[in-house]
């Protein structure tokens, strides 16, 4: 095999650069954006409603801003769980395909860079666009629960907030990843969309309900179980279903960075619980212990759409 | 071929192959184009020219053969081939919600120019194929035409040892197209060597100093368009005659020189003669006591190179 020569990071910047100018400024980043927004607000607004009562008792009290969900709204937490992809796959739907329909590709294309970098350049600028509206937002919300509370966020919460910014990339990278994909294998841009926002739904909404079907599947009811409940080996196993879904191991990752008292993501047995005190928070670093293994997930995830994304586009074609 | 020469030839390709699905698109050509000359690709659709030229580019593999691009391969080193080479694709796209000084600063930036130097020579080519007034307007705003001028002052702006320009007129008015093969004259004059690539032969004809005909993956005639007259009208000079008068079609077959005439009707012969005659003609017919109207000595036309070519044997290969 002959080896290409020169980086495969030329041009990279360049392309991040640009895009990420275009991202910024394009009037489908400035609804996605309001949509974050508006919504992110309500759910904090709600959750300071219920949370003034309480102002005194509670040690995380900044946390709760994330996690109180209040009828009928849900929580912020819950919120970011849809919006996060929405927001990705708008990024990344016609990223590569939107190139081939406006005939840039083969112009871009005749310049000394590899498709690595552009592939790359779209993909860092994507995830530095998510970046921006995530940082803002968490910025707003510290800042309404300052106004709204009038107590600081303690050292602990600012660090769990840190956390909670990284899994919740970690995760928009995945979609975006996947969006990528989507627009390297569908020419047209509509199709490209609705196979990511399909996948997103069957993800989000029917996963769920799949995974305890194939686990009632496999693990029919008797008469036993009727009274015993659900065996330990059903549990787990639907548990890992769940799991193959990425908003399973957001909403895992951000229960256990955003409510400190969360101590097992999983089943746990009575014994094991022996001498614990409940309720009482874990430190930081047990509370990233716990989550390690989804957040770990979500960063695979990402690894391996992206990587599809570029064998897919690498074997692609240039003319149309 | 000496050292000089080879260092003069900006592409060399042999044997060049390329199979989709098993059936060859490009089947085993051989190219040369020389620095400062203009060469065309020509050919109907579909007869492999697009896919030549992306091999040129190393946009796609070649299933065989060997390629020198600007002296280097472009499949190993395919980025020192694109820093030598400007390329304006088959209806060339650009980003609409920018201007086209920004589009142009992207591909600036991409090719690896500096940020002044890309500045420079970015308004030196608008300025050249006279977008310099428009340059600051969003590139949704253009028309075709002009958007193919952005396209070849990209390639300017480059300052490439090869420009390849693929069907660069298709689409165009008479007056753009004109105007759009005057501007790659300029790129001759400043020693690039520019491959055209088209379908349309009587356009190309005025510009192309060496050209190679496409057909089925093949390259089937090359040369200069007098060469491919030679080839395959048989050579000769050909005149058009208007001429009334007793028995002429005897009368100019008998003339010296005169290899086959052919009447065309309505007092209209064209002749096929071993060198110029139209002195000896027009001679001939007065002296006959015919009236001539008109003496005319036919270039030979890509058009009639082609479709005789077509026509002929050759064209059911």
């Amino acid at each position: 095999m002959a080896r290409r020569s020169g980086s495969v990071f030329t041009g990279c910047g360049t392309v991040f650069l640009k895009e990420l100018a275009d991202h910024l400024g394009s009037g489908r980043m400035r609804i996605l954006e309001w949509l974050v927004l508006l919504t992110g607000i309500g759910a904090v607004y709600t959750a300071i409603q219920d949370l003034k009562t309480t102002t005194s008792q509670d040690p995380f009290l900044f946390l709760r801003l994330f996690t109180n969900a209040h009828d009928p709204l849900p929580s912020f937490m819950a919120v970011l769980g849809f919006l996060i992809p929405l927001v990705a796959i708008g990024l990344g739907f016609d990223a590569v395909n939107g190139e081939f329909n406006r005939r840039t590709m083969s112009r871009i294309l005749a310049q000394p860079v590899y498709r690595d970098a552009l592939l790359m350049g779209k993909f860092f600028a994507g995830l530095a666009t998510l970046a921006v509206a995530l940082v803002s937002l968490w910025l707003l919300i510290i800042g309404l629960g300052l106004i709204m509370l009038g107590v600081p966020p303690s050292g602990e919460e600012v660090m769990r907030g840190g956390a909670f910014l990284v899994v919740s990339l970690a995760y928009g990278g995945l979609w975006l990843a996947l969006a990528m994909l989507c627009s390297v294998i569908f020419r047209a841009p509509a199709t490209s969309a609705l196979s990511a926002l399909g996948l997103w739904l069957l993800m989000s909404v029917l996963w769920p309900l799949l995974s305890r079907f194939l686990t009632e599947a496999i693990f029919p009811t008797t008469q036993l179980t009727l009274l015993t409940g659900p065996s330990y080996n059903q549990i787990v196993f639907q548990q890992m279903l769940a799991r193959l879904s990425p908003n399973t191991l957001f909403a895992e990752s951000l229960l256990g960075i955003l409510d400190p008292s969360t101590r097992a993501l999983g089943p746990v047995f009575m014994t094991q619980l022996e001498g614990a005190v409940m309720g009482n928070p874990l430190p930081l670093g047990q509370s990233l212990l716990l989550i390690w293994p989804q957040v770990t997930g979500l960063i695979a995830g990402v690894i391996v759409m992206f990587v599809a994304a570029y064998i897919v586009f690498q074997r692609q074609e240039v003319r149309a | 071929m000496s050292e000089l020469d080879r260092n003069a030839d900006v592409v060399v390709a042999r044997g060049l192959t390329k199979r989709y699905a098993g059936v060859a698109a490009v089947d085993g050509i051989d190219l040369t184009v020389r620095r400062g000359e203009i060469f065309g690709l020509l050919g109907p659709n579909g007869a492999g020219k697009t896919t030549t030229i992306l091999m040129l580019l190393g946009l796609t593999e070649s299933n065989g053969g060997t390629i020198q691009v600007a002296g280097a391969d472009p499949m190993r080193d395919p980025l020192e081939v694109k820093r030598h080479v400007g390329y304006l694709p088959d209806a060339v796209g650009f980003y609409d919600n920018l201007t086209a000084r920004r589009n142009l600063r992207y591909t600036a930036r991409l090719s690896g120019l500096s940020r002044d130097e890309a500045e420079t020579r970015i308004s030196d080519a608008l300025a050249r194929v006279r977008l310099a007034d428009v340059a600051d307007n969003q590139v949704a705003t253009y028309s075709r035409g002009m958007r193919q001028r952005l396209g070849l002052a990209e390639v300017m702006m480059k300052r490439a040892e090869l420009a390849i320009l693929d069907e660069p007129t298709s689409g165009l008015d008479p007056q753009a197209t004109f105007e759009l093969l005057d501007m790659i004259r300029g790129l001759k004059a400043d020693n690039i060597a520019v491959l055209i690539s088209s379908h349309l032969l009587d356009r190309v004809q005025a510009v192309c100093d060496r050209v190679a005909l496409f057909s089925h993956g093949k390259v089937v005639l090359e040369g200069t368009v007098g060469e491919l007259a030679r080839q395959v009208l048989g050579g000769g000079y050909a005149v058009e005659i208007e001429a009334t008068g007793p028995n002429l079609p005897t009368l100019l077959a008998g003339i010296p020189g005169v290899q086959r005439v052919t009447d065309s009707g309505d007092g209209k012969f064209q002749l096929v003669a071993a060198r110029d005659i139209r002195a000896e003609l027009g001679k001939a017919i007065i002296g006959a006591g015919g009236s001539l109207m008109r003496l005319d000595h036919i270039e030979p036309s890509l058009d009639t190179i082609y479709r005789h070519y077509f026509e002929g044997d050759h064209g059911a290969a």
